[in-house]
This record gives C-alpha cells, sequence and structure tokens, in this order.
C-alpha cells in the first residue's frame, strides 16, 4: 500500500491519476512529481517498488505543500483578510461570493441551500 | 487582471505627497480622500485616513496588514442590512 504524506493512494489507478487524491497536488504537479522521478505515467501506483516510492515521497516532501500545512495556509489568507476588514474580507464572513459575482440568483455554492421565504400576501382589489 | 509590475503601483500623486509631509513632520492628522483607488503603500502605516463612500468619510486606520489593497477595500459602498422582515439579520 502507498502512503505519502498520510494518504493512501488508490492501488489501481494510474500514478498520474493516483497522485492528485494528494489535496494539492492536480495532474500538472502529478506529471511533474512523476517526470523528475522518472516513473512512467501509466505505471498503477501498485506497480511503483520501494525505491520509486521513496523518490517520490522526497520529491512530495521536499517542493510540495500538500494537505495539512496548504489547508490552514488557505485558512490564515481567509483569516487575514476577515481580520483587516477589507470587503473580500466581509463577503467572507457573509458567506457571499468574494469576486464580484451577482447574488440576484445563483451562487448556492457560497449561500448554501435555498433559505424560501414565506409568500407576502398579495393586496386584492 | 492584475496591474502590470512595470507600471508599479497606484498611488494619487497627491494624496502620496501629503502622506510624506506628514511623515516628514511627526504630526498625525487624518487625511480626508476621495481617492479610493489608491494602492495602500508601507509609508501610511499608522496613519488614518478618511475615505469617502459616496455618501460620508469612513475613518481607515491603516494597520501593516492592509499593505497592497486599495483604500476603498476598507469603505464600504452599500450598506445591506438585510431583508424586512427577517430578524436574526441587521447587525452593523
Amino acid at each position: 500500500m502507498a502512503r505519502i504524506s498520510g494518504i493512501d493512494l488508490p492501488k489501481n489507478k494510474r500514478g498520474e491519476i493516483g497522485l492528485t487524491y494528494i489535496y494539492g497536488i492536480g495532474r500538472s504537479s502529478a506529471q511533474q512529481i512523476l517526470t523528475e522521478a522518472g516513473v512512467s505515467f501509466d505505471k498503477k501506483v501498485q506497480e511503483w517498488n520501494d525505491d520509486e516510492l521513496t523518490k517520490i515521497r522526497v520529491i512530495i516532501n521536499e517542493n510540495y505543500k500538500v494537505e495539512g500545512a496548504l489547508r490552514s495556509e488557505t485558512q490564515l489568507n481567509i483569516k487575514r483578510l476577515m481580520d483587516i476588514g477589507c470587503y473580500r474580507g466581509v463577503r467572507h464572513r457573509l458567506g457571499l461570493p468574494v469576486r464580484g459575482q451577482r447574488t440576484k440568483n445563483n451562487c448556492r455554492t457560497r449561500k448554501g441551500k435555498r433559505k424560501t421565504v414565506a409568500n407576502k400576501k398579495k393586496v386584492t382589489k | 487582471m492584475s496591474r502590470s509590475l512595470k507600471k508599479g503601483p497606484y498611488i494619487d500623486y497627491k494624496l502620496e505627497q501629503k502622506v510624506l509631509a506628514m511623515n516628514d513632520s511627526q504630526k498625525k492628522t487624518v487625511i480626508k480622500t476621495w481617492s479610493r483607488r489608491s494602492m495602500i503603500s508601507p509609508e501610511f502605516v499608522n496613519h488614518t485616513f478618511a475615505v469617502h463612500n459616496g455618501n460620508k468619510f469612513i475613518p481607515v486606520y491603516v494597520t501593516e496588514n492592509m499593505v497592497g489593497h486599495k483604500l476603498g477595500e476598507f469603505a464600504p459602498t452599500r450598506n445591506f442590512r438585510g431583508h424586512s422582515g427577517s430578524k436574526d439579520k441587521g447587525k452593523k
């Protein structure tokens, strides 16, 4: 079983894809890692031998910020924005889109589930 | 898209001169400004600016963390108090 930076990699996937299960590593950085380690992209994760595995592990350890460290960094960046009270920080606090998207409709990712407000009664003539 | 590095940060010339003069004379007064588009440079730290938001001037005390942001980011132009009828909203 290949275990890199606290994450179990899927055994039956190609190395290029398997590495992307680590938070902070996507397709392009996975490819860079594998080229640097001299491992074919097409080799399955379970087919890596110990040598290759340690090589990959060392490369990730030295050059990449992954998992917990990366998560806490992004959290710190957001917290900084919130603390200085700038516009972006305020949007983070309110849970609304930060980059100027419209909020009349959509933006459900940021706002969460729809909160329906009871209809106002229409004035009858 | 972010601004070209070649140009350097944009700071309103008059505003910059005012701040530099204030740094020289060691005096501290609130600077009224309409220049929301000016970048906060390291010289601005520890000064208070009254930034116009289209209606009135919002006092902004500049700290080190704010360097690199624009003055306007700290003076919101809209004031949303929540919808009518929803009780828990309306803080600030």
